[in-house]
């Protein structure tokens, strides 16, 4: 498979095939053409290069998901730089740990979060440069930043960069099982390799739009930017609010007339079961994608009797692979079906084998941890090299084969089922949450003396997520007062489902925290 | 009345989303939405639990935590359906 080129490149292929189609609709804003699109992005380019930044280099994204944060990505590709997007609504000390780790030139950033960025900043080291936008919306506010540094002194026109398909595209930061959040490095060819991938199963056309459900800082929005402008189609933003708000997103949804829609499955239960999905048409939507958990069989039942036109796909892959497996979901699900359907055979673009505790490839039919390889590998996590090291296992021709964790079962035809996690990481939402730095948020807390979080499965939700605590005050928090402090510390999707509280928590003989014994209390 | 939605509104979120919880903890003012209490699913059985109880139906922009967050604003924002 072709994959010499790198993300803009494709970009400014469509836009040259292209330049009259609606690039991005923002419900509510407005919306951009591929040639405007590019003018915007092109200004970016020119102005953070005019700002020193330079191949190599890497920029923030701290912006809601707009037209402007589109534009924002593919100005970051074309000085050559890697985009590194954060969650606008995790806690801005998060953001700034992210932001300081990876060591950005220049962040664009909305004014709203500037304030409290600055402040959580300024305590790890020395700011980088902030392009401030007053909103979001349109591609309207980044249009006026550039414009008002321009009236000071203009930015020269640069040459867009001719990125090395090695090079790094962008750093996607996903929950670290030591509490801070660990950055995954994917090259423009990682990315690439995916979207033709996608081209080739998925056949996109002009004429389709997507839907951009998936937040940019989760993997899922890879294939949302990247292969709806790669083929001159429209993609639809859903902002933050109405993402996750079924009775909201169902009408939208119909209105803008989805044809590919993608989302983790979470949304699509809440939609089957509150949406009033029957009082809308979704005739256009032909493709169904989901990923990043486990879709409970009888949620998706329900949603495949509302929506049935198109065909269903299960994608699955981490975030350091992006998807490399992939399923079809039958048209017609069994009702005594209870399990949820495999994750599929492997994706062409890569290669994969199930290995034993030993590292040696097992059989089909016994369990095993999934690897893979292949050109949509991550580079490594950035800056943590042992960390990189220990994810992957190198073979005797000195292929490197990344480590999901995931534990799967290969059946006689091919298809893996997935059994579980070999670590602490569970699912949640589509997120990865490792429950450790869930503990390590609530240790933060000064009456906390011990804490230890652990996962329970919940038809409903995926998992339920319960913490154990202990302080050695006669009154301890109340529930209230732990899920503000939680919702000041962790993203939203880590705040846990219930506490409680213990003089103790259970220790092993060698005086570890039990967790067989807190899993029995549960 | 305005006490009688406040009440039942509160008894209903210590209910299902604060079980355990010293009521007295539980204000007027305290936030919902941003402070943790409701998820997504919460704020969806929230807004159907209104729609039930008080006979009111709540437009789609106002599931927003603008008019969710807090025992007071969703009070106000019941009344104003009402009147």
């Amino acid at each position: 498979m072709e994959t010499r080129r790198v993300l803009h490149q494709l970009f400014d292929d469509a836009v040259a095939r292209y330049p009259d189609n609606t690039a991005v609709v923002e419900p509510g804003e407005g919306s951009i053409n591929y040639a405007d699109l590019a003018v915007l992005s092109n200004r970016l380019r020119d102005r953070l290069h005019a700002l020193g930044v330079r191949s190599g280099d890497r920029v923030g994204i701290y912006l809601r998901k707009s037209i402007d944060g589109v534009a924002a990505i593919y100005g970051i590709l074309k000085v050559g730089a890697a985009y590194v997007p954060v969650d606008p609504g995790a806690p801005a000390e998060r953001n700034s740990y992210i932001m300081h780790n990876c060591d950005v030139k220049a962040v664009v950033i909305e004014n709203r979060f500037a304030e409290k960025f600055r402040a959580e900043y300024e305590r790890l080291g020395a700011l980088p440069y902030l392009l401030t936008l007053n909103g979001t919306g349109g591609g309207r506010a980044l249009r006026q930043a550039l414009d008002d540094a321009d009236q000071e002194a203009r930015a020269p026109e640069i040459e867009t960069a001719s990125s090395n398909s090695r090079d790094l595209a962008y750093i996607l930061y996903t929950s670290g099982s030591t509490g801070k959040p660990k950055g995954v490095m994917l090259s423009h060819e990682n990315a690439v390799s995916f979207v033709d991938w996608c081209s080739e199963v998925f056949q996109p056309e002009s004429t389709d739009r997507f839907s951009s459900h998936a937040p940019f800082h989760f993997d899922l929005s890879i294939l949302d930017l990247h292969v709806s402008l790669k083929h001159g189609a429209a993609l639809v933003i859903v902002s933050e609010e109405v993402g996750k708000d079924p009775l909201r997103l169902a009408p939208l949804i119909a209105e803008q007339r989805i044809s590919i829609w993608y989302s983790a499955p979470s949304i699509l239960a809440l939609l089957a079961q509150f949406g009033n999905l029957d009082r809308h048409d979704y005739s256009t939507i032909r493709l169904l994608l989901f990923a990043g958990e486990v879709f409970p069989v009888k949620h998706l039942r329900a949603l495949h009797a509302l929506v049935p036109k198109p065909r269903y796909f299960n994608l699955y892959g981490p975030t350091e692979t992006n998807v490399c497996t992939f399923y079809e979901i039958p048209t017609l699900i069994p009702e005594a079906r209870t399990s949820p359907f495999p994750i599929g055979v492997t994706c062409s673009h890569l290669s994969s084998k199930v290995v034993g505790e030993n590292g040696s490839e097992v059989v089909a039919g016994e369990e095993g941890e999934l690897c893979i390889s292949g050109p949509g590998v991550m580079l490594g996590y950035w800056a943590l090299p042992e960390l990189t090291a220990q994810g992957f296992i190198v073979d005797a021709a000195g292929l490197h084969w990344y480590k999901t964790g995931d534990i799967v079962v290969e059946a006689s035809d091919g298809n893996y089922t997935y059994m579980g996690r070999r670590d602490r990481m569970v699912k949640r939402r589509g997120y990865r949450v490792e429950l450790g730095e869930i503990e390590a948020g609530l240790y933060r807390h000064p009456l906390v003396e011990e804490v230890a979080v652990i996962a329970l499965p919940d038809e409903e939700a995926g998992v339920k997520i319960k913490a154990f605590l202990s302080c050695g005050q006669a009154k301890h928090p109340s529930l209230i007062e732990l899920k503000r402090f939680c919702s000041e510390h962790l993203p939203l999707y880590m705040i846990p489902d219930s506490f409680s509280w213990h003089e103790t928590l259970p220790k092993t003989s060698t005086d570890k925290i039990d967790y067989q014994r807190l899993k029995e209390m549960a | 009345m305005t006490e009688d939605i406040k009440g039942t509104v509160k008894e209903y979120i210590l209910q299902e989303f604060l079980p355990g919880e010293d009521p007295n903890e539980l204000t007027d003012t305290t936030p919902l939405i941003t402070g943790g209490v409701l998820d997504s699913i919460g704020t969806v059985k929230l807004v159907m639990f209104i729609e039930e109880r008080f006979g009111v139906t709540l437009q789609a922009h106002e599931t927003d935590p603008d008019y969710l967050n807090t025992i007071e604003s969703i009070s106000n924002l019941i009344l104003s359906k009402r009147s």
